[in-house]
């Protein structure tokens, strides 16, 4: 078993890319993680679909306005700065180019861009929320995800095998053991642990990796 | 002229069977708890308004609000994006009993449809849900490269709103991000019915911090302190 990063690490990795000043929006559940390894001194806004821009951390216990939440319905705070808006407007900022990053996780990824991150198939009440909206739009659309699935299967493809959340939308992909950007319909794999060769990770990754230039190694403090 | 309505139980009294019914709320927050529940007890009452076409976020959770008209038998369809919740059995059992219809769409695409719905705007174009199910069946065009989906407008018989504040003509305010879909869903209504904290007097609201204008709305019920459908699901789960 090869070592790999964990969700936290994954999460980390992906917060050192957010410049200063960045229009953000982190999905629910995984992605919300990282928020909490934004780098010193880089001032991140983030965005919730329900309508707010510039929300902080968790208030304490008991301290909670459930009138002020987040898209997972999580009560959050607000720092000096933030405004409400309702869904047209706040749909307007995803849709109309204004978010500088969207991060989401994905089930499968394929390497022509297209995310399925929504439905596992029939069998259970469909539910979209804003996934569908948020892969387009944002000037950068990654994903954040293991790199197989938990019986070890590639989760970074060749097409898509669940139904889709969007087309063409993701721009790069954090792993747990490489970062990978999508260019032309192809995956350019930019960082990959040290500790795992080219070899092994290409079979872990049912499409071609391609390689420009140099790979960098992935090196993630321990979080 | 007076948009005032005594009580909640009147401010329902003019919904009907089969009526497509917007209600504003994302999750627990602008969920109007009261006008729902005097349309719900209307309903065990004499047995109307049933058949209902519900617009939503989401398709309820626990057993109050939407969950609680779906338990009472008088939802045939829920039209939201996103029919989970922490306790989604409400409408899961009669979904997977082919007893409730269900109309997903995008969060995104439901704000707009009913943005245009207001707006005079019978359908257009978006990028969201291109190349998926949910564009299935849907006009598809391109604008200068680039695929786009067709969407109609949606457009309700009555809205059920909460504000925080509402003056005599109908200008509204809201409580931090409860407003999310009301002011849209306020548009979109051939009847908008609102449910405020406190009524004031016009001028009360200072026309700069106005969020709805009272053109939007038809009727309104002064509930103080109003009940929060996720403290409420807290209260029953603690």
């Amino acid at each position: 078993m090869t070592a790999k990063l964990t969700n936290a690490q994954i999460a980390w990795r992906a917060a050192q890319d957010i410049p200063d000043g960045a229009y953000v929006n982190l999905g629910i559940g995984f992605p919300e993680m990282v928020a909490k390894f934004k780098p010193k001194g880089r001032e991140v806004i983030y965005h919730t679909e329900n309508g707010i821009l510039d929300f902080g951390e968790a208030p304490p216990a008991g301290q909670e306005d459930w009138d002020l939440i987040n898209a997972g319905k999580k009560a959050v705070t607000l720092n000096p700065g933030a405004a409400f808006f309702h869904h047209a407007d706040s749909f307007a900022m995803v849709r109309g180019g204004h978010l500088d990053v969207a991060i989401l996780g994905a089930y499968e990824v394929a390497e022509n861009g297209d995310l399925a991150n929504w439905s596992t198939g029939p069998g259970s009440v469909p539910a979209v929320g804003g996934a569908m909206d948020l892969v387009h739009g944002a000037k950068r659309v990654c994903v954040i995800t293991d790199h197989t699935t938990k019986d070890g299967r590639p989760k970074l493809l060749k097409q898509c095998r669940l139904p889709l959340t969007g087309v063409g939308c993701v721009t790069t992909v954090y792993t747990s053991l490489a970062v990978v950007d999508i260019v032309n319909a192809r995956f350019v794999l930019r960082e990959k642990l040290p500790s795992i060769s080219l070899d092994e990770l290409q079979a872990l990754t049912e499409a071609t990796l391609a390689v420009e230039g140099t790979v960098k190694d992935l090196i993630v403090p321990e979080v | 002229m007076s948009k005032i309505s005594p009580s909640v139980e009147e401010a329902v009294s003019h919904i009907q069977d089969g009526m497509v019914v917007m209600i504003g709320g994302f999750g627990g927050a602008g969920a109007p708890i009261e006008l729902i529940h005097a349309l719900v007890e209307r309903y065990k009452k004499t047995g109307s308004p049933g058949r209902l076409i519900v617009v939503n976020n989401n398709a309820g959770n626990g057993a109050v609000g939407i969950a609680a008209m779906i338990y009472a038998g008088m939802v045939a369809k829920m039209v939201c994006s996103f029919p989970r919740s922490t306790d989604p059995k409400a409408f899961t059992d009669k979904y997977l009993a082919g007893e409730i219809e269900l109309e997903l769409v995008p969060q995104g695409t439901l704000a707009e449809r009913i943005r245009a719905g207001g707006a005079g705007i019978p359908a257009f174009y978006t990028p969201t849900s291109f190349g998926t199910l949910v564009a299935e069946g849907k006009p598809v065009a391109e604008f200068d490269g680039r695929k786009y989906v067709q969407e109609r407008w949606l457009k309700a018989d009555v809205a059920l709103i909460k504000a925080e504040l509402a003056d005599r003509k109908g200008n509204l305010t809201y409580h931090m991000a409860a407003r999310n879909f009301s002011p849209l869903m306020a548009t979109a209504a051939a009847a908008t019915i609102v449910q405020a904290s406190r009524i004031v007097e016009p001028g009360g609201i200072d026309p700069e911090h106005v969020v709805t204008p009272g053109i939007f709305v038809n009727r309104i019920v002064e509930v103080p302190n109003p009940k929060q459908e996720e403290a409420l699901l807290r209260e029953v789960t603690k």
